[in-house]
């Protein structure tokens, strides 16, 4: 146990946190406007493998994030088109558009096994890296870990303060109603659709890109689950979506250290406690509920 | 008429295999309060959206204040000066009054500005509101409220009213009509949609009558019958229920002391409830929407199950028990939502009568369903109560709202149940269905069994129960004898009070 050292342990849960935090963020608009997309996994991995594609191509990793948040988001137009064009059910096209994202990406990433990326480097912040204890916790990360957090300020400002937030908030809530009032339904959710994916993708790139940073197939391994689960257990308020998101990365980041340190508990208990810990927790905080058309096909009726 | 605010010439709009308008005319004058009348399915919905800029109509044009109008979307509908209140609500449960209010304007002011015009203008009309409660958590009227609040806040020069009336108790009708009348005054023009003939003649001063799609009659409700009128909207001519007076027998159905929290989030608990029905009587259970009704039917049908003594049928505790056990025992229920709670909807007629009638007609013989039998019985629920459909093999949703209601209802009558549960037995059902199903529930009485409505339409009440009780945020009075009630106690009992004075 003497060989955890703390700074380290929060300073690596925050890097471990942030693809979940950048996918969940994601989910969450698109589950505020109404619309439940299972799809988030799908979407992550084929992020990971687009940025991690034009990653090595450009050598930049400005623009493979770029990439990997067009590649999420053109995903993500399939289930739009699929689930508010067609009208097509929403929880059996979430689920194929994470088997499709799964297949399409270890097609693309075919070329790309056993290479590396380009560097990402830490955000340079000149004096607060400098800050005994808290500096090296907190600020010598790279740009995207910050990104992850600010999106998340940023969607909470858009929620709650904006004209548009409380459009989106209003067509997740009711959305035949909405459609009375003249608002529109569909370009609204496909809106909150692209934003979704583009965030995923965000959130995949992050593993290929910064936190592994290779491709491997099926690198996400169930971080897109994990962001969906977070999201109904944060009740879809963002500031408990990074509780959640930090607590399931904090718990793995320990369980792995304590795998390093040796303790004689079975390594599969370790690998589960994340996973319980954050629905536990998470469950406790629960309040609030679920937007009130969250799931249901929209069709403007005559 | 003074000049016409709003003209339509030739309004028509087809969807496949109906014509909802068929070249409509009509002009509604400036500051006159002009009433649109129409059985459901008429076209009126239809016509209005039409006004709102919700629908596109075929062809057809309308001009509003001397220049051409035809809006596109609701948007622009609000920005000429018309305003709609719509039948279901289009408010939003989990915001605030503000925040419902503010996605009914064009350019609302912040939110704090916004409260305070909200406050300002609420008080001004009588409508009391506080801007900062959440949506869902208020009662029907304050519901209204808000979308009326909604309007005014843009100064319409024409109001659309769809249905206003049908979820309020009579003093929050006396309110809305004082603001209407206010508005009036003001030289807003309304057009107001119902199919309840007496506040019509109260209150407007023109009408057009609508039968599928077409213009069939204008007349001045204040000087034409009002059967003339029914008759026009119907398009025929139809008896009203009848029954001689019947003598209560012994008691069937008990409930003591009935208590049971809200099953569902903005639901609400029952209190206390006490009652007693007899063989032969029917009991009018009135009340507002959203005070206990679906809760008090699902703890009758056994739905919700309470403590044992709770409910009791002729001596035996029945209150643990689940619907089947209760329909053996002769309790038979029919929910208030007949597309998916009543009748399945992607099921055929002959299905949905052996999902209810198994037991009690015997259609199931040793765990097998007697398909045959089943299709008897829905064939006999079929011819009793006129049901217009081809045949039980048709799927419940494609039965219109009246002959689903008249086929859900007849499937319990015909059981030959010895208490009767029906919620809101007529909603949305036209004349001629609802005074079938009336009248089949008096002769359900008449037979001797005990019969409870539950209905939010007092007229209904007044027709067909011998005893009345209210409910009132899941309480029930003690019930009165329905004959020599007058309006006004029955207002007072549904407790509209506490409601009306911050309005008076």
């Amino acid at each position: 146990m003497s060989g955890i050292d703390p700074v380290i342990l929060l300073a690596q849960l925050m890097v471990v946190a942030t693809p979940i935090l950048l996918a969940a963020i994601g989910e969450l608009v698109v589950e505020r406007a109404g619309v439940l997309n299972l799809g988030v996994e799908g979407m992550m991995i084929t992020g990971a493998v687009c940025g991690f594609a034009v990653g090595v191509a450009t050598g930049s990793p400005l623009l493979g994030f770029a990439g990997a948040a067009l590649g999420g988001a053109l995903v993500s137009m399939i289930f739009g088109l699929l689930t508010q064009v067609l009208l097509s059910n929403q929880v059996a096209t979430g689920l194929a558009l994470t088997l499709f994202g799964l297949g399409l990406s270890a097609l693309i990433g075919q070329g790309y096994v056993g290479l590396r990326g380009p560097v990402v480097p830490d955000l340079y912040l000149p004096l607060l890296r400098d800050i005994p204890v808290l500096g090296p916790m907190l600020f010598r990360h790279d740009a995207v870990v910050y990104l992850g957090l600010g999106l998340v300020v940023a969607v909470w400002w858009l929620l709650t303060r904006t004209r548009a937030g409380l459009i989106l908030r209003a067509v997740g809530e009711n959305h035949d109603a909405a459609h009375a009032l003249g608002y529109h339904v569909v370009r609204v959710r496909l809106m909150a659709i692209a934003f979704g994916g583009a965030c995923a993708g965000l959130g995949g790139a992050y593993l290929s890109l910064a936190r592994v940073p290779q491709w491997t197939e099926g690198m996400t391994a169930g971080a897109g689950w994990i962001a969906l689960a977070i999201v109904v257990f944060a009740s879809w308020r963002p500031g408990r979506l990074v509780i959640g998101a930090y607590l399931f990365g904090g718990i793995t980041v320990l369980q792995l250290n304590l795998q390093a340190a040796g303790v004689r508990v079975p390594v599969e208990y370790l690998q589960m406690s994340p996973y319980l810990a954050t629905i536990l927790v998470l469950v406790l905080l629960r309040a609030g509920r679920a937007p009130g058309s969250l799931g249901k096909t929209f069709h403007a009726a005559q | 008429m003074t000049d016409a605010l709003l003209t339509l010439s030739g309004l028509s709009k087809a969807y496949p295999g109906v014509r909802a308008n068929d070249d409509i005319s009509f002009s509604v004058g400036r500051g006159e309060i002009h009433a649109l009348l129409g059985e459901n399915g008429a076209g009126k919905s239809t016509l209005v959206k039409t006004i709102y800029g919700l629908v596109q109509p075929d062809s057809g044009s309308m001009v509003l204040d001397g220049q051409p109008y035809n809006p596109a979307e609701p948007r622009e509908a609000r920005a000429r000066g018309v305003a709609m209140v719509f039948q279901h609500f289009s408010l939003f449960d989990a915001l605030s009054v503000a925040e419902n209010v503010a996605l009914g304007m064009e350019n609302p002011p912040g939110l704090r500005a916004l409260s305070d015009r909200i406050a300002e203008v609420s008080r001004s009309y009588g409508l009391p509101l506080d801007p900062a409660r959440t949506v869902g958590g208020l009662s029907a009227g304050e519901r209204q409220r808000v979308e009326i609040l909604r309007c005014l806040l843009q100064e319409p020069r024409l109001l659309i009213m769809d249905e206003p009336t049908s979820v309020l108790t009579p003093q929050e009708v006396e309110v809305l009509f004082r603001t209407l009348r206010q508005l009036r005054e003001e030289g807003v023009s309304i057009l107001y949609i119902s199919h309840k003939l007496g506040e019509i003649r109260a209150f407007c001063e023109a009408a057009t009558i609508l039968r599928q799609g077409r213009v069939v009659g204008t007349c001045d409700p204040r000087e034409t019958e009002p059967r003339a009128m029914a008759e026009q909207m119907v398009g025929a001519s139809f008896a009203a229920p009848s029954g001689a007076a019947r003598e209560p027998g012994a008691p069937v159905l008990a409930l003591r002391g009935l208590s049971a929290p809200a099953p569902q989030a903005f639901g609400t608990p029952l209190r206390e409830i006490e009652v007693t029905v007899h063989a032969g009587e029917i009991l009018g259970i009135g009340g507002v929407a959203g005070n206990g009704q679906d809760e008090l039917t699902a703890a009758l049908s056994g739905e919700m199950t309470v403590a044992p003594d709770m409910v009791s049928l002729k001596g035996t505790e029945i209150g643990r028990m689940g619907p089947n056990a209760r329909r053996a025992l002769g309790l038979c229920a029919a929910p208030e939502e007949r597309m998916g709670h009543a009748a399945a909807p992607d099921m055929s007629l002959t299905e949905n009568a052996m999902l209810t009638g198994a037991q009690r007609r015997g259609l199931v013989h040793r765990g097998f369903l007697r398909w045959g039998a089943a299709r008897d019985f829905a064939s006999a629920v079929i011819d009793r109560f006129d049901v217009r459909t081809p045949g039980p093999g048709t799927a419940a949703r494609a039965l219109s709202g009246g002959n689903l209601q008249k086929f859900v209802i007849g499937r319990e009558i015909l059981q030959a149940p010895e208490c009767l549960v029906v919620n809101q037995p007529t909603w949305g059902v036209d004349a001629a269905a609802a005074a079938v199903i009336r009248q089949a529930l008096i002769d359900l009485a008449q037979e001797g069994a005990a019969v409870v409505v539950i209905s939010q339409d007092l007229d209904e009440l007044m027709e067909i129960a011998d005893r009345f009780c209210a409910l009132n945020e899941g309480r029930l009075s003690a019930p009165r004898p329905m004959r020599g009630l007058t309006l006004e106690e029955i207002g007072l009992m549904l407790g509209g009070a506490h409601d009306l004075k911050e309005a008076g």
